[in-house]
Order: C-alpha cells, then sequence, then structure tokens
C-alpha cells in the first residue's frame, strides 16, 4: 500500500486533495477535515461509501459531486453494507482478471454520522464486521442527528440539550449517558479499533493508516465538533477539540485485536470538564445552580473511564 | 384500484404538477452516477489541481464565496510555511505546493477563520477582513508584532 509521509505537516502538505471544495458543509465543520485527512493519509485508489448525513447530502448536491474517488450512497443504514458488497465484487473480479487494472491497489472505506453508526446502522455494521470485510469505517461523532435539526442520538452525552431532549425548568437535557461504541466494536475481534480526535493530526493520520493497512474491518470513531448544534462560534472547531480530548471527555485510544488497549494521548495538565461544557451553548443551563450535580457527575463518570482505560492497558485484556 | 390513485394523486395536487404521466415503480431511473473528471481519471491522486481535469460536475468548478461576509487575508511576509492552516482548512480552499503557502482559495473559502485561529506567527499571517475590503489597505493596516505578556 503506498501510504504517504506524515512524518511532518509540510511533508504531508505536499499530497493532492481528493475532496473538493464548495461542498455545502457548515463553515467551520470538522467533518471534511477528518475526511479530507484520510484522503490524503494514502496514494491508493479509494472506494468511499456513506451513510445519509451531513456528509452525504452536503457533498452530493445535485449536480455537483465533492469526491474525486468512487463513492456510493444508497440508504441511511448501509454504507458498511455498500463498501462491503463492493469489497467483495472487486475481489472476485480481481480473481477473475476482469479489472481495467488488475494490480491497482484499492482501498475500501465508509464514513456515517453518529446517528447512523451508534442507532440506525448499528445493525448493518455489526454485520459487516462478522463478516470480516476489508474496510475501514469511520464515524464522524457530532453527538446529534445534526442534518435533520439536531434531535438526540444515543451518541449524546448526558446533560446535552437538544432539539429532542430539551433543557428547561423541568430537565436538564439528555438523562441517559452515551453508548460505548468503541468497545463495543472491539467487542467484534476487529483488527484495529480507534477513537481520534482532528487537532491531534498527526495521532489521526497514524490511526488511519494503521485501519487502511490492517486486514479486515477497522473501525474508528472521531470527535467532529458541531457547531450549529453545539452551538460555538465556527473558529472554535479546533479549540473545542482540544477541551475535549484535555477534559478526557474523549480519550484517544486504539484498541488492537479486541484485547490489546493504548492510550495514544495522555494530557499533561487534564482539564476540568467545566472548561469543556463551559464553552458549548448546549450545555450552558447546567451551570445553573439546581444542575450542579450533573456536572459532578460528568466529571466522576469521566474519571471513572478514565481509570478502566488505564487499568484495561495495563491488563491486556 | 386505478380510480382509487388517480384520486388520490388529484388530492395532493400531483394533477397540475403533470400527474397524468406518472411512471411505474419499475420505470423510474434508478439512481444517477456523476462522473467527477472528464475522460481518465486514472492516477489523480498524484496530480495537482490544475492538471486535473474537472467535469462540470465537480464541485470544484462551484463557489460558495457568496457565503461569506469576513474574508481571511493572508500576508506571505510573516508566514512560516508551518501548513496548520493547511491540514485544519474544512473547505480545501489553502493553496499549498512544494511546501509552500501560496494563498487563498477564495472561490470555496467560506469564511470560517479556522485558519486565522490555528496561525502560531505573531501577528498572525492571516487575518479575517471585510469581505469588501482592499487586498492593499488590509496588508498595510497588518498589525505590528506583540510583544509577551509578563505572567
Amino acid at each position: 500500500m503506498a501510504i504517504t509521509s506524515i512524518k511532518n505537516l509540510k511533508e504531508f502538505s505536499t499530497n493532492n486533495d481528493r475532496f473538493e471544495g464548495a461542498h455545502t458543509l457548515c463553515p467551520g465543520c470538522a467533518h471534511s477535515m477528518i475526511v479530507r485527512e484520510l484522503m490524503n493519509c494514502t496514494d491508493d485508489n479509494l472506494v468511499v461509501s456513506s451513510n445519509t448525513g451531513c456528509l452525504e447530502v452536503s457533498t452530493a448536491v445535485y449536480p455537483f459531486t465533492s469526491w474525486d474517488t468512487s463513492w456510493i450512497h444508497i440508504g441511511f443504514e448501509n454504507a458498511a453494507t455498500s463498501v462491503s458488497a463492493a469489497q467483495v465484487m472487486h475481489k472476485v473480479r480481481k480473481k477473475k482478471g476482469t479489472l481495467k487494472d488488475n494490480d491497482a491497489p484499492v482501498k475500501f472505506v465508509a464514513f456515517g454520522g453518529d446517528g447512523s453508526t451508534y442507532d440506525i446502522g448499528f445493525q448493518w455494521l455489526s454485520g459487516a464486521f462478522e463478516r470480516q470485510h476489508d474496510f475501514t469505517y469511520i464515524c464522524l461523532d457530532n453527538e446529534n442527528y445534526a442534518n435533520t435539526g439536531g434531535q438526540r442520538s444515543s451518541a449524546t452525552p448526558i446533560g446535552a440539550t437538544t432539539s429532542t431532549s430539551v433543557a428547561g425548568t423541568h430537565s436538564y437535557g439528555k438523562k441517559e449517558k452515551k453508548k460505548d461504541i468503541v468497545s463495543i466494536m472491539a467487542a467484534h475481534g476487529a483488527p484495529y479499533v480507534a477513537q481520534l480526535s482532528p487537532n491531534k493530526w498527526k495521532m489521526m493520520a497514524k490511526g488511519f493508516q494503521k485501519a487502511l493497512e490492517a486486514e479486515g474491518p477497522c473501525f474508528i470513531n472521531t470527535v467532529s465538533p458541531c457547531c450549529t448544534e453545539w452551538k460555538f462560534e465556527p473558529k472554535d472547531t479546533i479549540a473545542i477539540t482540544d477541551l475535549a480530548v484535555d477534559s478526557l471527555m474523549f480519550p484517544m485510544y486504539e484498541i488492537i485485536d479486541g484485547h490489546e488497549l493504548n492510550i495514544l494521548y495522555r494530557p499533561k495538565n487534564i482539564l476540568k470538564v467545566e472548561d469543556y461544557l463551559g464553552a458549548q451553548g448546549r450545555y450552558k443551563h447546567l451551570f445553573k445552580p439546581e444542575y450542579k450535580h450533573i456536572i459532578e457527575k460528568i466529571q466522576s463518570d469521566i474519571d471513572e473511564d478514565w481509570a478502566r482505560l488505564q487499568r484495561r492497558e495495563e491488563a491486556r485484556v | 384500484m386505478q380510480d382509487l390513485k388517480l384520486k388520490a394523486a388529484e388530492k395532493r395536487g400531483a394533477h397540475q404538477l403533470g400527474g397524468d404521466n406518472l411512471v411505474g415503480w419499475d420505470e423510474v431511473t434508478q439512481g444517477i452516477v456523476l462522473t467527477s473528471f472528464d475522460g481518465d481519471a486514472t492516477g489523480v491522486s498524484h496530480k495537482k489541481a490544475e492538471e486535473r481535469n474537472y467535469s462540470d460536475f465537480n464541485s470544484y468548478t462551484a463557489t460558495v464565496a457568496s457565503w461569506r461576509v469576513m474574508k481571511p487575508v493572508f500576508n506571505i511576509d510573516v508566514c512560516i510555511d508551518c501548513q496548520n492552516c493547511w491540514v485544519w482548512c474544512p473547505d480545501s480552499s489553502i493553496l499549498s505546493r512544494d511546501k509552500q503557502m501560496l494563498g487563498i482559495d477564495y472561490d470555496h473559502c467560506k469564511g470560517c477563520e479556522v485558519c486565522v485561529e490555528v496561525c502560531p506567527t505573531n501577528p498572525k499571517s492571516l487575518l479575517m477582513f471585510s469581505e469588501y475590503e482592499d487586498l492593499g489597505n488590509a496588508l498595510a493596516s497588518w498589525p505590528e508584532k506583540k510583544k509577551k505578556e509578563k505572567k
């Protein structure tokens, strides 16, 4: 596989973008940062499939496409299914020798938002992982159904206000905890599963390259701040991911073969979760005195998760 | 059955919209294919944007310049070519060739200001100005180097 150099940013920047501008994602959306980075990680031909979501509707506004690679979209839930079908077809045609260029390396990638990964497309994703297709699934986790107006998804963290879990006098927003999708996907025995963040571009690029190189299904959950629904200024996208990673709301780690957990980034000064919550409009209500216990609960959950991750890293189970 | 269908169509106003010529479910054109390039697209990852043969369907040929209220202006004298703006630009609008930052693609820039935020130089080599500000005026009014504040 022809991976590109990610030694430093200057070398990385010599890659030629295969994801074009003039898509209609919001200004400052992190989706396109992640997609661009993935497509610059390799020189190989790519077959990309997208679930319905912000990324799909904004990059394929008829009569335009923003993709310089093969790109498929079928339904809300089946990016994993369609890309695995394409992968099998490629395998068969390669065997028969009916491809235009039989030796050209091809990588298969699927993109999904958190709604189509955690909820609607989960069954299809799980099936594709069980069938051991050789593809990489990337979840662009913006913690709500941003495409349809910011409804709650099972990726929405506790305490966040969304258009279907509105905070007010009787409610503090969503009441349930976020699903631990990374552990669920690692339990499928996938060769490479990771949680990454675009502010650490090198770690993310390394993770993408590992996933593309690995044989078998790989899953990567990436934090993708949504300036529209998280309610912050578009220019702060990278600053928010910094806070998310440094407050351990999104710890960066990888799980190899379902058991070998490595923590990729340990913040030097771990920030209080208030810094992360306070930077976004969707958590504004939590700073009222009556909802103070929710912030304490979020903080204790994070501490528990971090301790659990460290124990898992040591124990290798 | 057929009558029922037509009545329902009338109710929805499909009649006025040319609903009489409705096609069956198995006659509808299934899906659509848009080609990103005219002709052969082999080895596109090794070609720079100016060497590629974009088709009219490629969004590279479209523009979102009208979304912008403020525009980033690039000052080449201050730039250290760190490429932070290139890696984090969500709209592929930073023109970077041979490890050097050359400028901004104003056809695709939406003015999100991410590039200004991630710029590490002092003063910043990218700053936001009004969309109608003259480029020369903007560069003339560039701020001086700030002294570090003592903690």
